[in-house]
């Protein structure tokens, strides 16, 4: 059978319109089955009790990134975590870390998408395209699996220490999409496409704690690129070698 | 006022390929309500469809059997020449998107790998795992972001400025600022997908509200075959999200209470394999008649997988098995995937040529907006991400040749004038009434999914006519909690409300006066198809009563004969 709770919600408000009220949280009961996610939830919230209220939201499946928030001290989609997680009846909300406040629980991404145009997140070839598909065995897309799921939430983003202290840090997403470009067979980028993170600003400055691994709801792993890519550099500054 | 000479409204996969198609040699303003990312054409898991030929069992297969395929799918309502054209653009879009750097699922000899797909005679369906909407979007996305396309995010569309004869621009909404900006472009691109969310029970994303038919609709832009609605046949019960066609395509089974097959009592050459519209009523009939499984969330039937194994379920679709890990608790490696059919798809929409022209001189649709229509009554699988790119590709073409050719002045005070009556309108919204959005919105939702769902007849599609009659009443009551007009989702939705009570009205009224059974259209009462009333498009153009005129529009046939539809 479904049954049936009473949860307390305690949901951040701020309004980067209004900087003199301070951030605070307002308490929402309803009574919700227990299967629901947080993302509904929130809807409910939003339809039935206060219309104010500010969140992104697009897929509700976990596969489009809109809902990434802090959910009772963990970074995880919204829609992906059901109220009864938590063994507690109440559940609270926050934004992302490491990202400026516009309203409620929803951030200004513009930092993160700045640094994934930066590593130049799309396949760069030098050969003339063929008439048909390029070949690519199946070991070799299989190499990509793990980076192509990325949804770029920003889960990663928001609980990385390292942006915490340096704002400037490319981050775990942007590190792990070039990555997939690194290591798709059919990309031909020049071993000079590394220099753009061969520094503190870029997969130096990780302080490989997993962070993002435990972040991440896509399996992506973005610690594991950043530890790819230093090994890549290494070998090619110092044995010559290509980044393939 | 902004000011761009191709204005594209939508980011999923036609509008992001359009503005790819366009950018070097205009300027191109990109409109999205989300990021482009966040696109429902994220969403889709299955393929694509192009005859390439690479699998095997497929070495025969050409675009013309593919087009055939394609029209013999939508019960012969979709315009051949649309379709032929379609089919061909295919091959040369997969190889495109696979140059650009989408990371296709590969053949043991380094081609794109293809599946079988419903209703298609040949493995045809490219895919990437079961993410190949994502892994499509994401590819374009960063042609995008190569190509330094100007996008405006979290930008709603409010209203096309249209003076009867030719469009001006648009008036739109900025999200995150809370302000009303009139853009005028010398063409405007409407890119912005299916109604889905007009429905109760749709495997659609929150964001797919159809408000882009509706705001064309209420601009005076006929639109066409509302009342073909797709309903697709596996949607994960409670929160309806897709389980793609490519669970049967690679094998997985629909059985009913008692461990039956069912399908071998309706389709039993296809099984499982025949097209969407008839394995959903075939489904909804064993529910109906008390073959359906019960679940505290609803009746459903099995989705079984188990006998694909673990190694192939984790190979071809992890996605899924993601999925149902996180929605419902079961690991499809071990238990049936429990399912009902759930609206998914638009057939109609924007009545468009096949250059993705409407009516309106500088006005162009493209993607599920559109109604080209390829799909006519019933759309096969793979073929929506196909329609997509293809017509976001042809509405390039088609606008550059347009543009080439003088396109038209904009004149600024229709935009100025517009958009003062939207600050009006607001403005009421924010301030009078007393219903909440969401109450009237359910209520709509129900009366589509309970009245104009699967299986129709005349006094239930009479009785969803005059329930949106009183809901549209009940709108004008409409009250949104903050007069902020920044990041206020509830101003969002009330406005987009409006746009989807006209959408609703048109795809009930659509079905109310079809009197025959096509494709996805089935009528109790006229349960068989009549090419001699109805081989006819459904048009729709409001009029100046504010209420839907209706026409019809020749179906457009080149060498495939319409026949009985057997599979």
């Amino acid at each position: 059978m479904i049954t049936e709770n009473y949860y307390t919600f305690k949901i951040l408000r701020y309004d980067a319109k209004e900087p003199d009220v301070a951030p605070n949280f307002t308490s929402y009961r309803i009574k919700v089955v227990s299967g629901l996610t947080v993302l509904m939830a929130l809807l409910r919230i939003q339809e039935e009790i206060d219309g104010t209220l500010s969140f992104r939201s697009s897929c509700r499946s976990a596969v489009c990134g809109s809902c990434a928030m802090v959910i009772n001290g963990k970074i995880d989609l919204a829609c992906r975590t059901q109220v009864a997680t938590f063994g507690s009846n109440t559940i609270v909300l926050e934004p992302l870390p490491n990202f400026e406040i516009i309203k409620d629980l929803v951030v200004d991404m513009t930092p993160f998408w700045n640094m994934y145009e930066k590593i130049r997140p799309y396949l760069i070839r030098t050969s003339p395209d063929p008439d048909k598909e390029i070949q690519q065995s199946e070991e070799e897309r299989s190499r990509i699996d793990q980076v192509v799921n990325c949804i770029l939430c920003a889960c990663c983003y928001g609980a990385c220490p390292v942006l915490a202290r340096d704002p400037e840090y490319a981050g775990p997403a942007a590190i792990a999409k070039l990555e997939r470009f690194v290591l798709d067979s059919r990309d031909e980028r020049p071993a000079s496409a590394l220099d753009e993170v061969n520094d503190e600003k870029g997969v130096w400055g990780c302080d490989t704690i997993l962070r993002c691994i435990d972040a991440c709801p896509k399996d992506v792993r973005p610690t594991d690129s950043v530890v790819s890519l230093r090994k890549k550099l290494i070998k090619h500054k110092l044995f010559g070698k290509g980044i393939k | 006022m902004l000011s761009h000479d191709v204005l594209i409204v939508g980011g999923g996969l036609a509008g992001l390929r359009a503005a790819v198609g366009l950018c070097d040699k205009y300027d191109v303003g990109l409109i999205s309500k989300v990021y482009p990312i966040r696109s429902h054409s994220i969403a889709a898991q299955g393929g694509i469809n192009a005859a390439l030929a690479n699998n095997p069992n497929a070495k025969d297969d050409t675009w013309e059997k593919h087009a055939f395929d394609t029209v013999k799918g939508s019960d012969y309502l979709a315009d051949q020449d649309a379709a032929e054209l379609m089919c061909q653009e295919a091959i040369k879009i997969v190889y495109e998107m696979e140059h650009w750097g989408c990371p296709f699922s590969r053949f043991p000899d380094g081609t794109i790998a293809q599946r079988p797909f419903g209703g298609a005679g040949y493995p045809r369906t490219c895919y990437s795992t079961d993410l190949t909407g994502h892994v499509l979007l994401n590819t374009l996305y960063e042609r995008t972001v190569f190509k330094g396309v100007k996008v405006y995010p979290e930008w709603f569309v409010i209203a096309l400025v249209n003076d009867g004869g030719q469009c001006h621009g648009v008036i739109a909404f900025d999200l995150q600022k809370g302000e009303i900006i009139p853009v005028r472009a010398k063409a405007t691109l409407f890119a912005t997908g299916g109604y889905g969310r007009v429905y109760f029970y749709s495997t659609n994303a929150l964001i797919n509200t159809g408000s882009g038919i509706g705001i064309a609709y209420k601009a005076g832009v006929p639109i066409k075959d509302m009342e073909f609605v797709q309903f697709h046949p596996t949607g994960l019960i409670g929160t309806n999200i897709l389980m793609t066609e490519a669970c049967r395509g690679e094998g997985g089974y629909l059985t009913n209470k008692d461990g039956e097959r069912f399908m071998k009592r309706y389709v039993p050459n296809a099984m499982e394999l025949a097209p969407r519209d008839i394995v959903s009523r075939s489904i909804q009939t064993e529910i109906d008649e008390g073959r359906g499984l019960e679940h505290p969330l609803g009746k459903y039937i099995n989705l079984d997988l188990r006998h694909l194994g673990a190694e192939k379920i984790l190979a071809k679709l992890p996605g899924i098995r993601h999925i149902c890990l996180d929605f419902i608790g079961i690991d499809p490696i071990l238990e049936p995937i429990p399912i009902m059919p759930c609206q998914h798809y638009s057939m109609g929409g924007i009545d468009t040529n096949e250059k993705c022209a409407t009516d309106v001189k500088g006005f162009y649709a493209a993607g599920e907006c559109a109604c080209v229509s390829v799909h006519g009554a019933n759309r096969l699988g793979g073929n929506s991400l196909l329609e997509t790119i293809v017509f976001g590709k042809l509405a390039s073409l088609a606008v550059d040749e347009y543009l080439q050719n003088g396109g038209a002045k904009q004149d600024e005070r229709l935009l100025i004038s517009k958009k003062e009556e939207m600050e009006k309108k607001i403005h009421t919204l924010v301030h009078e009434g007393n219903e909440k959005p969401y109450t009237i919105l359910t209520d709509l939702r129900k009366t589509m999914s309970s009245l104009v769902g699967i299986f129709r007849k005349k006094e239930e599609l009479g009785q969803a006519l005059k329930n949106i009659g009183e809901i549209k009443e009940r709108y004008k009551h409409v009250h949104v909690s903050s007069p902020k007009l920044h990041m206020n989702y509830e101003l969002l939705n009330a406005i987009e409300l409006e746009y989807m009570l006209e959408v609703a009205h048109i795809i009930a009224l659509g079905a109310y006066l079809r009197e025959e059974s096509r494709g996805a259209h089935f009528r109790r009462d006229f349960s068989t198809r009549n090419d001699a009333d109805w081989l006819k498009h459904t048009i729709a153009k409001m009029g100046p009563d504010g209420e839907p005129a209706i026409s019809s529009k020749k179906v457009i046939i080149t060498k495939y004969q319409p026949m009985e539809r057997k599979y």
